[in-house]
């Protein structure tokens, strides 16, 4: 039994929380979301230089041969500091599919220029009618000789806008809402048939809707095997979520520091707001909010390191979980900051935007409490 | 104990049905969102030349001389409509302080400019320095001849950036206990001095501003009340403002969009109406609901005779935002992906989405609603003091 994180794993948080720390303050975000790309190449190259974006994928490929737990530390650190860079789309979800369901080709194709900082990518998997469903997906990928012709729209494309590729969930075969019939495949973003309107997100993310008309890939494109892919997608869908709930408690952490450090010193009738235990209790209430997420975190860990089949019932758990915590942590932050906490200039609103855009991705806490329940009270 | 209605009643509903449906245009739909002002003005002109304007004035400075039910029924049928409330700060705020406390001379001026929507007003209580403990505001009025020189700052005055006047609490008088020597003025926002510098709020908006005072010079005759009872004139007006905050109506209407869109949002072919845990949900929301809208009813009936409402309202603002707040994040719920699009200005075809961004400007600026108008845990303290007697 150890909770600790290894001197590896505590170098690369040090390494990410000094970043944040120097390189990363309020202004320098702000101007970043607000620059023309949304990003800063220099910090994407920054990152590979510094091993970052090599984490989570397998040393002959160059990577750091991280684990789960290695990912984790990456993610919260990241999340500390708000980072827009695109690390979750490119390295954890783009790069994720490749490591599950690329051929060795492929892998030795794409891993080292994810880990090199060269390429951005991105997933293309939700569609309009989609909401959470994965397999839900009207986008069609047909074989025509030695290609395949895309059509359909993917929308709310993370990181579309920069992406130079993209991974998209087509239908090769079935019907709208079939779990057989799905295939990935890699496509240049700048392809013939691929039209991209892009748009900012409240968190400070870019995001696109994506057209794809008669887009032509070749046949060596498809990530996989042809018409399997949801059992793919759903695996990196766990891995992802744990990677967003690290993200999660790494803001929830920060949030509950900065409002209890507020409520310490902001003076209502002649005294610190803090004083009275009516705050004081909810504080409490946060912060064992915060503790709670963390430990789910941890189990949901410990399992998927030792394998990810494991972790499937808790992963459910952990999305119901931190959903409901990070709504009740930023909902308090706010509120306990007054009218400071209503402001954009002040960065706690932008933590709970983050918060939101977590809980929603991959399915929010209705979705997945449902999902549990189907895994949990299952025979 | 009855609240059926008579057929006077019937009557008055359908008038009332078929006036909004008339006058509420869609030209003025759209107007309300690309620009606010122009779009809150018209419609209340509109509203004054039906005589509609003011269903909570007497009828004897211009308001409609409703029944309490009257009341109910309007308000009932403005929010099911979609049509928002008028601009409170003018209409519901200053205007009863003014019946109540005003001389002969401004009742006369001021009344009939706020019943036609001449003057844009705003409200200059809180300061950075005192929000829930108002009492400690700072802005200072000092006395020269028959004028007050006004040096200090407001902050989150909604609307400043338009308005014609604003209405403030200053200290005219430190020697005594904080509530004492605070003064209620009215103070014309062309004066010399005046700085208004816009806030941007989380939902990306400026609707809040700080306002700053230098060496401004305001006519004593603009005090409302004496000079030094400011704080019970204030009082009274956030009872006031409470009991509108509470929103029954808007929340009601607010259910049933949640219900309408929730038949259309699907997961994979499975409608989210369907869905067991999004119906607790709404359901635990809607029994809430039912019990607040008697809860304000029983209120209104007690005040039906007139007067300020007491510190019950302070029940209906903390059950009334709580809701309110609970409706809007469950539309951000069923927006999923689509609850963080920022720019309201994208075609809803080329987004794939019709009310997500709408969803997020109400999910985001009602944060706000539990924090003003004395923020929750103020009206918390409220009831514990003046209902329970606790201290």
């Amino acid at each position: 039994m150890n909770f600790d994180f290894s001197e590896e794993q505590q170098m690369v948080r040090d390494s990410i929380a000094r970043f944040v720390q120097d390189d990363y303050d309020w202004d320098t975000r702000k101007a970043i979301v607000a620059s023309d790309q949304g990003i800063s190449r220099d910090n994407w190259k920054l990152f590979a230089e510094l091993g970052w974006l090599s984490i989570p994928f397998a040393e002959e490929h160059g990577g750091f041969g991280g684990n789960i737990v290695d990912l984790s530390v990456v993610m919260e650190e990241l999340g500390k500091g708000l980072v827009v860079e695109p690390y979750f789309p490119t390295v954890v979800l783009f790069g994720g599919l490749i490591k599950r369901a690329g051929s060795e080709a492929q892998q030795a194709e794409w891993l080292p220029r994810i880990i090199g900082g060269d390429v951005l990518g991105a997933f293309a998997y939700v569609e309009r009618q989609s909401r959470f469903a994965l397999q839900d997906c009207q986008t069609t990928a047909a074989k025509s000789g030695d290609s395949y012709v895309l059509n359909g729209e993917k929308v709310v494309v993370f990181n579309g806008e920069q992406a130079d590729h993209l991974v998209v969930l087509a239908r090769t075969s079935g019907d709208q809402s079939d779990r057989d019939g799905l295939s990935l495949f890699i496509v240049d973003a700048a392809a013939a048939g691929v039209d991209k309107m892009s748009y900012p997100m409240m968190d400070g993310q870019r995001v696109s809707n994506i057209t794809f008309k008669d887009v032509s890939v070749s046949a060596e494109a498809p990530l996989g095997e042809e018409g399997g892919a949801l059992s793919v997608v759903e695996a990196l869908t766990d891995e992802a979520i744990i990677a967003l709930a690290a993200e999660a408690v790494g803001i929830m952490g920060v949030l509950n520091a900065k409002t209890l450090e507020y409520t310490k010193t902001r003076e209502q009738f002649g005294v610190a707001i803090g004083s009275y235990q009516a705050l004081q209790h909810r504080m409490v209430d946060t912060m064992m909010a915060y503790e709670q997420s963390k430990s789910l975190l941890f189990k949901a860990l410990c399992e998927y390191k030792q394998d990810p089949a494991m972790a499937a019932e808790t992963v459910h758990a952990l999305k119901v979980l931190i959903d409901r915590n990070a709504k009740h942590v930023f909902g308090e932050a706010i509120q306990m900051h007054g009218g400071m906490g209503m402001t954009d200039e002040l960065d706690i609103g932008h933590y709970a935007k983050r918060l939101m855009m977590i809980n929603t991705t991959f399915g929010d806490g209705t979705y997945h409490r449902n999902r549990f329940i189907e895994t949990a009270f299952a025979a | 104990m009855d609240t059926a209605y008579s057929p006077e009643d019937l009557a008055f509903r359908d008038e009332v049905r078929g006036f909004f449906e008339e006058a509420y245009t869609p030209e003025l739909r759209a107007r309300m969102r690309s620009n606010h002002k122009e779009g809150a003005e018209e419609w209340q002109r509109k509203l004054y030349e039906k005589g509609w304007v003011a269903p909570n004035w007497p009828a004897e400075f211009g308001g409609t001389g409703w029944t309490a039910t009257q009341k109910y029924i309007y308000e009932t049928e403005r929010s099911l409509a979609g049509i928002p409330n008028v601009i409170p700060f003018g209409l519901v705020m200053v205007a009863n302080v003014i019946m109540a406390y005003g001389t002969d001379e401004q009742k006369d001026y001021f009344l009939p400019r706020i019943l036609k929507s001449e003057d844009w007003w705003c409200q200059g209580y809180s300061e950075p320095g005192s929000g829930s403990d108002l009492a400690s505001l700072k802005t200072k009025a000092e006395r020269d001849g028959d004028d007050f020189i006004i040096n200090g700052a407001k902050i989150w005055t909604t609307y400043a950036q338009y308005a014609d006047w604003i209405f403030c609490l200053v200290r005219t008088d430190n020697s005594g206990k904080k509530q004492e020597g605070i003064t209620f003025i009215l103070i014309d926002m062309k004066s010399e001095g005046i700085k208004v510098n816009p806030i941007i709020s989380i939902d990306n908006h400026h609707s809040l501003n700080e306002v700053e005072f230098s060496n401004v010079r305001v006519p004593a005759k603009n005090v409302v009340g004496e000079i030094g009872k400011g704080w019970t004139v204030a009082k009274a007006l956030l009872a006031h403002e409470r009991t509108g905050i509470a929103g029954v109506a808007d929340v009601k209407r607010a259910v049933r969009v949640i219900k309408e869109v929730a038949a259309k949002d699907e997961n994979g072919g499975q409608r989210l109406i369907d869905d067991p845990g999004f119906q607790q949900r709404l359901a635990d929301i809607e029994v809430e609901l039912m019990a607040l809208e008697f809860t304000e009813l029983r209120t209104l009936a007690t005040q039906a005779a007139g007067g300020f409402p007491g510190p019950e309202s302070s029940l209906l603002k903390i059950k009334g935002t709580e809701l309110q707040q609970a409706t809007q994040e469950m539309l951000m719920e069923i927006a999923a992906y689509y609850q963080g699009v920022l720019p309201t200005d994208l075609d809803p075809e080329a987004l794939g989405h019709e009310f997500a961004t709408d969803a997020r400007l109400a999910y985001m600026y009602g944060r706000a609603a539990t924090i003003y108008g004395g923020s929750n845990e103020v009206q918390k303290n409220i009831i514990a003091k003046y209902v329970l007697g606790l201290e």
